[in-house]
């Protein structure tokens, strides 16, 4: 039988996998938004799967806030990319302090 | 119950497996490509806890438009991807190590006995289905109770727009533009110019 732990468990393994795709892919912008993205992710795992264990349905509005939240951080995040990648020819993140201003 | 049960452990095999490979994946275009089959297999578990409307709203808003985005931005930019590779593997043990104790933890945190927990004299919980369909509930309560929430959400999407509109446009000089403000403010006075002209020579 799958309980509610089965599902945090799950979350917690996708929320690791982001964690760890920062750290090793810790000069590629693109792949640490994508693990942002897993993150928020198993966010909303978390959330659907409390709200339906408890029989809430307030936790699925919060997962709909949390994807609108991960929406517009993609949208600026891969904005300020492309910025970054037309002043500099490079999306290293050692060179992202040169962004001043 | 055992194909509910099968159904789970399918859906988060490959979302575990898919994810492990957006941040393992040589090309950029393949981790995209796992990220969308990662959020694909997370709304089919959507599906199985009774959120249908938000299972969907993941595919359309994941799949449909931000993972496309990222699509976009990968092969529009002319990025050296196995320069980024660099120093990859030079973090793996450690990022290895501090992701192991951190499941660990967690996976403690929640296997242990809840002896002491609000769940205790409660039945073991499952997954309720309500006579009322998931997204007509959402709807009652999301325009009445949580509708302060719904506009901030909102102007959160807007604000991302102008913020994202601005920080990528850009004034291309030696382009010619149509500029109204002058074109309203002409009169007879400054459109047409009076010129005397000699006899024999032109202007």
């Amino acid at each position: 039988m799958i309980t509610l732990e089965h599902y945090l468990f799950l979350g917690a393994i996708i929320f690791t996998l982001g964690v760890l795709g920062i750290f090793l892919n810790k000069k590629n912008l693109i792949i640490i938004l994508m693990s942002i993205e897993l993150i928020l992710l198993s966010v909303n795992i978390n959330f659907i799967a409390f709200s339906a264990y408890i029989n809430d349905i307030s936790g699925q509005i919060f997962a709909m806030l949390t994807l609108t939240v991960a929406a517009a951080e993609a949208a600026i995040g891969l904005a300020i990319l492309v910025v970054f990648f037309r002043n500099l020819g490079s999306i290293e993140v050692n060179k992202i302090n040169q962004l001043k201003g | 119950m055992i194909i509910y049960s099968l159904t789970f452990y399918l859906f988060s095999s490959v979302a575990v497996l898919s994810a492990l490979m957006v941040i393992s994946a040589k090309n950029p275009v393949h981790s995209v490509l796992f990220l969308i089959l990662s959020f694909v297999n997370a709304s089919g578990l959507f599906v199985l806890l009774g959120a249908e409307f938000l299972a969907m709203i993941l595919v359309v808003v994941y799949v449909g438009a931000v993972a496309v985005l990222f699509l976009f931005v990968v092969m529009m930019l002319d990025i050296n991807f196995v320069k980024l590779r660099e120093g990859f593997l030079q973090y793996l043990p450690f990022g290895a190590l501090l992701g192991i104790v951190l499941v660990i933890e967690l996976g403690i945190l929640f296997l242990t006995d809840r002896s002491s927990n609000i769940y205790n004299n409660q039945t073991p919980l499952q997954p309720i289905v309500n006579e009322v369909e998931n997204t007509k509930m959402i709807g009652q309560i999301l325009y009445t109770e949580y509708f302060y929430l719904f506009q901030i959400c909102g102007i959160i999407l807007l604000v991302a727009m102008i913020g994202s509109i601005t920080l990528t446009l850009r004034d291309k000089g030696g382009v010619k533009r149509q500029n109204i403000d002058s074109q309203n403010t002409v009169d007879a006075s400054t459109a047409i110019e009076k010129k005397k002209v000699k006899i024999g020579e032109g202007i």
